[in-house]
């Protein structure tokens, strides 16, 4: 699946038209998509320096991630997380916006779970786990939504006060679970109280991975649809191109950055939820894992389109779990993975500046044929 | 390459010869020669993308031309960079100022030297620039910064620093587009003394036929990247210059005014609001705009009409006052403007009123996409509409795209205007707020814009027109306002305006 699965078939129009209008689709696609190659061949490099075969990591990056049922579980059990963090970044980008603390949303969505967990223990059924999912998400479309505020009341820059939210979430993170909500049986890992067996969210039947994959693809769905499909994500687009003329036409430019980046934490504090629910059992330090910093790769290499996101998340959540098999036969340490994804940022942000400037990419060319 | 050449003082001649400039299958330049001879004021006329630009960036070498040849005091040169145009006395000065704004002028003056050294001895250079303005037959203040001389003084100061860092030939690209009238004709009467004198030669890219025909010795008319005429300035017509520029003189359209009723469209009362700099505070104390009027706003640049439009358009916050629209307080908001039928039309569409990324059919539907044409609002986007209301509009203003899916930002200055004008002209219009609208563009495009606007005051729409044209202001208006500092400093019905009046109130000399 990929950008250019969304263009709309105008069958009104000759063939022509439809090439132009996709050669500009397929640029989005062409050029990450070669970005993460070089990605790929630098990061040969890199091992090739460093006297390892890149060959055995692609290798062992495939085996790990992709070759069996479960390396896919391993992979599917990041996909969801890493989904949504990079919407918590895609959403906002549509305003212009770029936002990178979406690991914020994330360990307060996870607390916000996991306090609301011991206090709905006694509610029936699937409520409890709807409030507990609920709260997560309050929490996180607040933390991020107060930066689209800042920025939008108060010209703060979005990009660092978003990080240092960040900061501020996780360390108010550590002293909730160390402090108010420890639970005294956690000794030496704080940790919140144990969710009861009702409260946590089991695997799919059909594959072993949790339902939080299923929340991420449906997240991605409704932020595609409204991004593409409803006059609101016109509206986004518009005031993401050019703030100017959103506010000339009378568009409620707060408005939208306040919803998007408030969308994107709600989504960002979900993931929180399902590690709390799905995976950890508790809120704990297991819980800072980096997902809301991978997902800013995610959101980047998928150019912020929500249904690029999906394969993207796979893709990069094949690495991450590759990461322990890699450290114990290639004797390479814990932080590769974080070189892989580091050097692939730099060049997905390099070839910014490709766009625009291949000619097979403009309508103009294909409308000539 | 050195100076060697050029060492001696004085004027230095240029001519291109068969000068051709091709992008891809676009000929942007076709066989053009021209020869400015030392000493003289010639003058480059022609229409937006008649290739004077890239003639003279040929010239400078900000191009490699296709085919040609540049002889420079006789002697052919090599433009394969512009440091070899600088090193042979070219120079250029440029539509918009290239100083630092918080340095002084002599700082200035200093670092545009290619060898300014490391650390600079003040004090020495001081006294080489009081030789140096001695020598010149205008000075600016040398100590004050940048930011706060006037913008004749500015462009003074551009010319000073051509002539400072020894250069012979200067290229100007339209230099009075930022001055009053009264600077310009100062600046430009200085440009000629010093050609005159032998000191330098100057080729000014202009539009204005005035200065052509008041201050230029020689005209070369460029049409579509052909030569297409040119001669002695006193030899030619100003209906034989427009008429090779135009190809064929040009359609003056009558334009006849409709008398209208004048009910009262829009009311400004005690407008207060910051200006762009945060310490000023521009006072709008009473603005009545009535339907079936144009009513000019003139005023030089930086003197709060921005902000007005801003305020207008809702970018920029009141800080006191009340606007009113049929009666009804008006706060911007796209439902009001709806309601109200007022539409706008910014200066620079591209920078202002598109968003450059986003398609030509995308673009055009900013206005509509929203609403379901009964009234109500959509939430669900219909394509179907926007590509019908995008051939639409593409046909009927003549927009002239390689496609609807088109980047709008690939398309001509002249067609990005016709497009937002088609975008904000269509179905009833009772108010237009308008800044700018011909900034850029060529006659033809002027002329049509010009056009429409005067129909739609026949039919009864009220136009504020915020424009620093002031020929513009004139043609256009049936009423006219002139803002000075942030304030209005003038009123007058169209048939008592005076030029040389308006002149003196927008130079804050009422």
């Amino acid at each position: 699946m990929s950008a250019a699965d969304q263009i709309p078939t105008r069958a009104h129009l000759p063939g022509a038209r439809i090439l132009a209008g996709l050669a500009l689709r397929a640029e989005a696609v062409a050029i990450p998509l070669a970005a993460l190659l070089a990605g790929f061949a630098a990061f040969s490099l890199f091992l090739l320096v460093m006297g390892k075969s890149p060959a055995e990591f692609y290798g062992l990056v495939w085996k790990a991630g992709f070759s069996s049922a479960f390396s896919w579980q391993n992979t599917l059990s990041r996909v969801a997380p890493l989904v949504l963090a990079a919407l918590c970044v895609a959403l906002p980008a549509r305003l212009g916006l770029v936002v990178i603390g979406g690991e914020g949303a994330i360990v307060l969505g996870g607390l916000a779970a996991a306090v609301t967990g011991t206090a709905v223990a006694g509610v029936p059924g699937y409520a409890g786990l709807i409030l507990m999912a609920l709260a997560a998400m309050a929490i996180g479309g607040f933390w991020i939504g107060a930066i689209g505020a800042l920025r939008i009341r108060r010209g703060v820059n979005e990009t660092i006060s978003s990080l240092l939210m960040a900061y501020i979430a996780i360390a108010l993170f550590n002293y909730f679970v160390e402090g108010p909500f420890r639970d005294p049986a956690s000794l030496n890992k704080p940790s919140t109280a144990p969710l009861a067996e009702a409260l946590r969210v089991g695997d799919m039947p059909w594959i072993a991975a949790h339902w939080g994959v299923v929340a991420g693809v449906l997240a991605c769905l409704v932020s595609w649809v409204l991004i593409d499909r409803t006059t609101l994500g016109f509206a986004a687009r518009i005031a993401g191109d050019n703030v100017r003329a959103a506010q000339v036409q009378g568009l409620p430019v707060a408005r939208l950055v306040i919803g998007f980046t408030a969308l994107g934490g709600a989504f960002a504090g979900l993931a929180g939820f399902f590690e709390v629910a799905a995976v950890h059992g508790s809120a704990n330090a297991s819980l800072i894992a980096g997902y809301g910093y991978t997902g800013i790769l995610v959101a980047f290499l998928a150019r912020h389109n929500p249904l690029a996101i999906l394969p993207v998340a796979v893709l990069l959540g094949g690495f991450e779990a590759s990461s322990g098999l890699i450290q114990r036969r290639m004797d390479l340490p814990d932080a590769t993975i974080l070189v892989f994804e580091g050097m692939v940022f730099v060049i997905i942000l390099l070839s910014e500046a490709l766009y625009g400037r291949f000619r097979i990419f403009t309508p103009a060319f294909w409308e000539r044929r | 390459m050195t100076r060697t050449l050029t060492t001696e003082a004085g004027a230095i001649s240029v001519e291109a010869l068969h000068m051709t400039m091709r992008f891809g299958e676009f000929t942007a330049l076709d066989d053009v020669s021209i020869n400015i001879q030392a000493g003289s004021f010639h003058a480059l006329l022609g229409e937006n993308g008649a290739g004077k630009s890239t003639l003279v960036k040929c010239i400078m070498g900000f191009y490699h031309a296709t085919a040609g040849e540049l002889l420079v005091a006789g002697r052919e040169a090599f433009m394969t960079d512009p440091k070899i145009a600088q090193s042979l006395g070219l120079g250029m000065v440029y539509q918009h100022f290239t100083l630092v704004p918080s340095l002084t002028a002599a700082e200035n003056l200093v670092i545009s030297r290619a060898d300014a050294p490391g650390v600079i001895n003040w004090r020495r250079e001081r006294e080489k620039l009081a030789q140096f303005m001695a020598t010149m037959p205008f000075s600016v203040p040398l100590d004050l910064p940048v930011s706060r001389l006037a913008a004749g003084e500015k462009q003074k100061l551009e010319i000073l620093k051509q002539l400072y860092l020894g250069n012979r030939f200067l290229i100007l690209d339209e230099p009075t587009s930022v001055l009053t009238p009264a600077e310009a004709d100062e600046v430009l009467g200085h440009v000629r003394a010093l050609t005159r004198a032998g000191e330098i030669t100057v080729l000014m890219i202009t539009h204005k036929f005035r200065e052509v025909t008041a201050f230029a010795d020689e005209v070369s008319i460029l049409r579509r990247g052909r030569y297409v005429g040119g001669g002695k300035v006193g030899e030619m017509s100003v209906e034989e210059m427009s008429r090779a520029m135009m190809g064929t003189a040009p359609e003056v359209s009558k334009r006849p005014r409709a008398a209208t009723n004048g009910r009262e469209i829009m009311r400004l009362s005690g407008v207060e609001a910051q200006d762009r700099t945060g310490l000023k505070t521009i006072r709008i104390d009473e603005i009545s705009l009535k339907s079936g009027e144009i009513l000019g706003v003139a005023g030089i640049s930086g003197n709060g009409q921005m902000e007005l439009m801003e305020v207008l358009t809702g970018q920029r916050r009141m800080t006191g006052g009340e606007i009113t629209v049929n009666g009804q307080p008006f706060a911007a908001t796209r439902a009001e403007a709806r309601a109200h039928k007022l539409r706008y039309l910014p200066e620079e569409p591209l920078r202002n009123a598109c968003a450059p990324r986003m398609s030509v059919a995308e673009n055009l539907a900013f206005r509509t996409f929203d609403t379901g044409g009964n009234g109500r609002t959509r939430f669900w986007k219909d394509d179907r509409a926007i590509a019908r209301n995008a051939s639409t509009l593409i046909e009927d203003f003549k927009v002239k795209t390689s496609s609807p899916a088109a980047r709008i930002a690939s398309l001509s200055g002249g067609n990005v205007q016709r497009a937002v004008l088609g975008r904000e002209l269509t179905g009833e219009v009772d108010a237009l707020i308008v800044s700018n609208p011909c900034f850029g563009l060529d006659f033809a495009a002027v002329s049509s814009i010009r056009d429409r606007l005067v129909e739609a005051r026949n039919n009864g729409t009220a136009i504020l027109l915020i424009s620093e044209d002031l020929d513009e202001i004139m043609e256009l208006s049936d009423r006219i306002l002139v803002m000075s500092e942030g304030r209005v400093a003038f009123e007058t019905p169209i048939a008592s305006a005076d030029v040389s009046e308006i002149g003196q109130h927008m130079a804050g000399h009422g």
